[in-house]
């Protein structure tokens, strides 16, 4: 993998977290915002495969931690979109096999991340909100994917197909 | 590496992402339980500080970017209760939908700086304006907000926010650039309250969630005081104004909820505050502060 495909892919991941949390906060639906991290991990582990999805999904979660304004117990959105990242890249036969497969894919995931997201604040202590705002908070955050997935899953996918390692992308075809 | 991945074997590549499933999670785990245990004094807050130098900066720019478009669809979105009016709205004036959009931002914007100042003349508090430029999202399930200000305008851990409104929160975490303001609609957000009717004191908690929904719990000292309907709450403050300094206000009261299990009574707090349309906000800082921004001040001056 070259330096410049690295690169790319770490840019993308940093302008998903700005994204959410600069450019949508005006659009927040009481507060709730679409979760373009978890679409890039869960595009990129479509793309290629289980293991690739697992490492996007720590290194995007992370980021997600960390950079302001984050203010929870580092590691948990970490935990939550490596596991979406692993479980999105072992069904990508099936999302691969049509656009509706993949949006379908990514509003699964995005309910598994953030219920994973706000179970893991309930056992640290952390942040965590009574069940029926919260069933709310993780509902609206699964429409707002949806809602976005038709619209960049597929330029996504073309991206991460894009920045494919070369001689792994002529043997596999 | 390759045929590693590629495999001979079916399973061989399964397996290797299953290690690598296990590992990540595992290195998760360890985060989580560092952070958690470690409270103020975490492991990772050099690389929350040092992750925060950059990606501040790239946030403040891309707010600036974007805040053109910010500004007409924050107009749309902002206010729940404005959304039902824009058809009415639009079918009444077109004119009126164009000069919106952009010069009336401008003068609103005015009329916030203009409050601040009015909030440090009349509360005696040197204030250092600053924009809001990225929300955390709610389903972080934590309310917190980034603004523009840092360490180089003076800008510190545990310094009030408000804005013309009232009070908005405190800062919980400074970079050079940019500072995390913990919303006090939080749900680990406490802010001692008084009452303005009757200076009884008590502690206010978020609820976690901002827009029309908003509120603070507020739990009262002592049990007897009942409070009434559209009473002011206002800060008490402690010591040396950290994190909270006095007389900010807070909300008025929404109503009242008593609780038999734990024999006491909480006042629903309605806080002055629109927590989804945050933009001009104030930090105190102490007197005599000076940094790249100008300090607004009691006497109105530099």
């Amino acid at each position: 993998m070259t330096p410049a495909r690295n690169a790319a892919m770490v840019a993308l991941v940093c302008a998903a977290v700005v994204g959410q949390a600069v450019v949508f906060r005006f659009l927040a639906i009481d507060g709730v915002v679409p979760d373009l991290a978890l679409i890039v991990v869960v595009a990129g582990a479509i793309a290629r495969g289980p293991e690739f999805g697992a490492l996007l999904g720590f290194g995007a979660g992370l980021l997600a931690d960390l950079a302001p304004p984050a203010d929870h117990v580092a590691g948990r959105w970490a935990l939550a979109l490596v596991l979406v990242g692993y479980l999105a890249g072992r069904v990508r036969q099936d999302a691969r096999s049509s656009p509706l497969m993949a949006v379908v894919v990514v509003g699964a995931a995005s309910f598994i991340a953030t219920s994973v997201f706000a179970l893991s604040g309930g056992l640290v202590g952390d942040g965590s909100l009574p069940v029926g705002p919260m069933l709310r908070v993780i509902v609206i955050s699964m429409l707002w994917d949806l809602l976005l997935a038709p619209l960049v899953v597929p330029a996504l996918l073309r991206f991460f197909d894009d920045v494919r390692p070369a001689r792994r992308f002529a043997r596999s075809r | 590496m390759a045929r590693r991945r590629l495999g001979t074997r079916p399973g061989s590549g399964d397996d290797r992402a299953r290690r690598t499933l296990g590992l990540l999670v595992l290195a998760c785990l360890t985060l989580i339980t560092l952070d958690a245990r470690a409270g103020s004094s975490s492991p990772l807050n050099p690389a929350r500080s040092a992750i925060g130098s950059v990606m501040g900066p790239v946030e403040d720019a891309t707010a600036t970017a974007t805040r053109p478009f910010h500004d007409l669809s924050g107009f749309v979105h902002s206010n729940k209760s404005l959304r039902g009016n824009i058809a009415t709205l639009t079918a009444e004036n077109s004119r009126l939908r164009g000069e919106v959009a952009t010069e009336p931002i401008d003068r609103q914007r005015l009329a916030e700086l203009e409050g601040l100042t009015k909030t440090a003349s009349d509360t005696g508090y040197s204030i250092v304006a600053a924009r809001v430029i990225a929300m955390g999202p709610e389903q972080s399930f934590s309310r917190t907000v980034t603004i523009d200000a840092g360490t180089s305008s003076g800008v510190r851990k545990d310094m009030t926010v408000l804005n013309n409104d009232g009070l908005v929160g405190r800062v919980v975490e400074a970079t050079r650039s940019t500072a995390t303001v913990l919303l006090i609609v939080d749900t680990s957000s406490v802010v001692g309250g008084r009452l303005s009717t009757n200076l009884e004191i008590g502690f206010l908690r978020g609820r976690g969630t901002v827009g029309d929904s908003g509120r603070l719990d507020l739990d009262l000292v002592d049990n007897s005081v009942i409070p009434s309907k559209n009473d002011v709450v206002v800060t008490w403050g402690s010591k040396d104004g950290v994190p909270y300094v006095a007389g900010i206000p807070i909300g008025t009261v929404d109503s009242v909820v008593s609780s038999p299990r734990n024999s006491s009574r909480i006042a629903v707090i309605k806080p002055y505050a629109d927590f989804t349309a945050l933009d001009v906000v104030g930090v105190v800082v102490p007197k005599g502060t000076h940094g790249d921004r100008k300090v607004i001040t009691a006497g109105g001056g530099q």
